[in-house]
């Protein structure tokens, strides 16, 4: 296997067989007890703190072959300020765009709080040349970015090429330099919450700073299960390492009600330290107008029309 | 951009998220002041002349008075049964008793909030339980067994089945609606009536269920409920018109019981303690076997005959798992029972209280070393942290006796031999939870282990399909199932057989 580079917190492979234990996952039991914890009821006060959380978490994204400049300022004035009736309704955590667009993106959200993400490393198969992938990486860094999220090589982790998978991050991680990466696993295409849990330590001891369950390109992206997997992963490597990795659950999360749910099974299996959107993020399309409206129904205890929130 | 666009920074991270208080509205549930007995289809007063309070044991609130049933009643209790049972109700078609288990069961799942929050309020359980355990379970036993009601030929062959007559059924507080449809679904389905005795504490659900009869239309007599503390049950036990006496309580009450029946031909089923072994092995899925540890023991407040309240751990992966189950810990919601997001609710009564207070005591006393999450208890009522025991050896009282509260004692074990050998070093016999993701090991341990329900990867997962009962001092006789079934019919012996 690979040498691993010393990272600051230590974290090296191979991994010792205990500490952190690859260790398995129980199918039935996971979804168990994901479920149970989205049968928590928020409410009131409870729910607009976590809804206010949702948008500051979001990852507004849109990644179309069909996105223009004009796209993205429309995008990037909605993550600014998602609700113009409504000034208290913080900023969005970024914007998730397409490499091309990250020069449109930058320039429209400077001044604001709004970062910029790239995704990159032949997004989102992933399958090209590494040295394609980091050049990639290297030309959105360059260009500005704040964040970049990348794809593994799921071909490789399939067919146990571990190591590809590995140095592949790692120097992806090194192009980086000072932006953020968040490396997407594809959950969809792993199979099993075995490789998700696999996948999601490999990951962070190649040095991702968050890890991210989809590309949004598939029909089985994020899930509640899938995310607690993740989580649970980040937490043992926090207990043995104390590096604080982020998480971010994408696609399929389009209502304010499911982004409450991933909200409570942050807070239940990492704490209070986590809900920050430095730790954080809910990559989504569609959910912010949903959200916006539960926020006003919370302020003013009436449901409004879809058409007093803007479709960007 | 302009000012408005220009954003406040975001604000610090935040100490804690406070979920906002959900209570289950109460008001779906109408109490009458006072209870008599429920004899021949209506209530009476008692004859007795007594009453006693039942409280709610998280806010000691007195929620109702309910009948001290004496001597009198049970007999009249026993007479209506017997006279139901002679005229009409043995007789009947059994694809029309059927009819009415399934009526009783529909009912069940249209009243299910109601019933869901008097079991709740009666008996301190949270919400979410009563709601998504108590409540679905009862009704499937009513179904499940409405089907047998006409199979019985089939279930039997060659061995005639018929109904015993008389069904004196004592249930205890921790599932008051589940044990009344567990013991009450399988006596009627075999053509017997029954006179129930609910718990002392927790009478409530059992009285609404008489309501439940009532819109059934089941026939007078064939379900009499008689309350009331020991005493009560005594009498029912001794009373010579009853066939079979059903027991579900202590290992304690149980001997007695099977004392009192001796010589008298009555037959008897008892299900009683446990002090069942949760074993983690270093292969499991150790997140989920924490919950799987949470689940075996702080369920409704480690109120279970069947929890697993000795965990033993594999040694090389004791410090994760105690790492992780404290931490889980940390994250218990203990409080109101009403509220939907309360996980553990309150203890039953005063007197199981002090119990668990006086074992505790006796734990640290012997050198076990005790953790208890940070936890705001409420003031009124009766309420007990989440605990665990570490440093516990086989040989402390924590470890032997039967606490049945939301304590855990930790055990570790190096081999497998060493986990069986454990695990079955109890006078009790109830039930044993396996964590492993070898599938062989699964198998040998549930041969190994003297347990009557063993787990595998999960724990306290019921079913009425499954028959569930114990060995040694946990008592004998199978409820639920077609093993269910045996105790409420006479069966001849089969020539077929064997």
């Amino acid at each position: 296997m690979a040498k691993a580079p010393a990272l600051p917190s230590g974290f090296e492979l191979p991994l010792e067989p205990r500490l952190p234990r690859i260790g398995s996952i129980d199918q039935v039991a996971v979804e168990e007890r994901a479920a149970a914890l989205a049968r928590r009821s928020i409410k009131r006060e409870a729910k607009r703190f976590a809804l206010d959380m949702a948008v500051r978490m979001m990852d507004l994204t849109t990644l179309e072959g069909q996105d223009t400049p004009g796209k993205i300022a429309a995008l990037t004035s909605k993550a600014i300020r998602p609700d113009p009736a409504d000034a208290s309704v913080p900023s969005v955590a970024a914007v998730c765009v397409y490499p091309n667009l990250v020069p449109a993106a930058l320039e429209r959200v400077r001044g604001s709080s709004v970062k910029v993400a790239s995704v990159a490393t032949a997004f989102p198969s992933g399958q090209s040349p590494t040295q394609v992938k980091v050049a990639e990486v290297r030309e959105v860094v360059d260009m500005g970015a704040h964040e970049v999220d990348m794809v593994i090589d799921r071909g490789a982790f399939l067919s146990g090429r571990y190591a590809k998978v590995y140095d592949e991050i790692v120097q992806v991680k090194d192009a980086c330099g000072e932006a953020h990466l968040k490396v997407i696993l594809e959950v969809g295409e792993l199979g099993t919450y075995d490789n998700v849990r696999r996948a999601s330590l490999l990951a962070m001891a190649a040095g991702a700073d968050f890890i991210k369950t989809s590309t949004g390109k598939l029909p089985q992206a994020a899930t509640l299960p899938v995310t607690l997997v993740m989580l649970e992963a980040i937490r043992d490597v926090y207990h043995e390492t104390g590096r604080k990795i982020g998480m971010k659950p994408a696609g399929g999360i389009r209502q304010a009600k499911q982004a409450v749910q991933y909200l409570v099974q942050l807070y239940e299996t990492l704490g209070a330290e986590w809900l920050t959107p430095d730790l954080y993020r809910l990559g989504a399309s569609t959910l912010l107008n949903d959200v916006l409206m539960q926020i006003r129904k919370e302020k003013t205890g009436r449901y409004q029309s879809p058409d007093y929130f803007t479709i960007d | 951009m302009t000012d408005l666009e220009r954003k406040q920074d975001r604000s610090p991270v935040p100490s804690g998220w406070d979920y906002a208080p959900a209570p289950e509205a109460r008001d779906i549930v109408t109490l009458e002041e006072r209870y008599g007995v429920y004899v021949g289809g209506e209530f009476v007063e008692p004859r007795s002349g007594e009453h006693l309070a039942t409280v709610s044991p998280s806010s000691e609130e007195q929620l109702a008075e309910v009948a001290q049933a004496g001597p009198e009643d049970v007999d009249l209790a026993v007479g209506a049964a017997r006279d139901a049972f002679e005229n009409g109700w043995s007789a009947l078609a059994p694809s029309e008793r059927a009819k009415y288990l399934f009526r009783i069961a529909r009912i069940l799942q249209e009243r299910s909030r109601e019933f869901a929050v008097l079991e709740s309020l009666d008996g301190g359980k949270p919400i979410k339980e009563s709601r998504d355990v108590d409540l679905p379970l009862s009704a499937a036993h009513f179904f499940y067994y409405a089907g047998w009601a006409d199979k019985l030929e089939y279930a039997f062959p060659n061995r005639s089945p018929r109904p015993v007559g008389v069904a004196g059924q004592i249930i205890p507080w921790n599932f008051p609606l589940l044990m009344l449809s567990w013991k009450i679904a399988p006596a009627l389905a075999a053509g017997n009536t029954v006179v129930l005795k609910p718990a002392e504490t927790t009478p409530l659900t059992a009285l609404l269920f008489a309501d439940v009869l009532r819109q059934a239309e089941l026939p007078p007599g064939v379900v009499n409920i008689v309350t009331g503390d020991g005493r009560t049950g005594a009498e029912l036990v001794k009373h010579p018109g009853v066939d079979k006496i059903a027991f579900t309580g202590s290992t304690e009450v149980g001997k007695a019981i099977q004392r009192e029946l001796a010589g008298s031909g009555k037959r008897l089923t008892l299900e009683l303690g446990g002090k069942a072994a949760n074993i983690i092995f270093d292969d499991a899925a150790l997140d989920q076997a924490v919950e799987g540890i949470v689940n075996g023991i702080y369920f409704n407040q480690g109120h279970v005959c069947c929890a697993g309240s000795r965990l033993l751990v594999q040694e090389s992966i004791y410090e994760p798992v105690i790492e992780k189950l404290k931490r889980r810990l940390t994250t218990l919601r203990v409080g109101d029972p009403l509220d939907k997001n309360t996980d553990v609710g309150a203890i039953n009564s005063k007197q199981q209280l002090e119990k668990i207070e006086e074992l505790v005591a006796s734990g640290e006393e012997e050198g076990a070393e005790i953790y208890q999450p940070p936890c705001r208890l409420p003031e009124k009522g009766y309420w007990f942290v989440p605990t665990v025991f570490t440093n516990v050896a086989q040989s402390y009282r924590i470890a032997q006796e039967e606490i049945f509260g939301p304590v855990l004692s930790v055990l570790t074990f190096r081999t497998p031999d060493e986990a069986v050998e454990k695990a079955n070093n109890t006078p009790y016999g109830l039930s044993a939870g396996v964590w492993t993701e070898k599938g062989s090991r699964i198998l040998s341990m549930a041969n190994r282990l003297e347990a009557g329900v063993v787990w595998a990867n999960t724990y306290n997962r019921f079913d009425p399909t499954s028959p569930f009962g114990g060995y040694k001092e946990s008592g004998f006789g199978r409820e639920g199932g077609l093993h269910g079934l045996e105790p409420y019919l006479e069966l001849d012996e089969s020539e077929v057989r064997g």
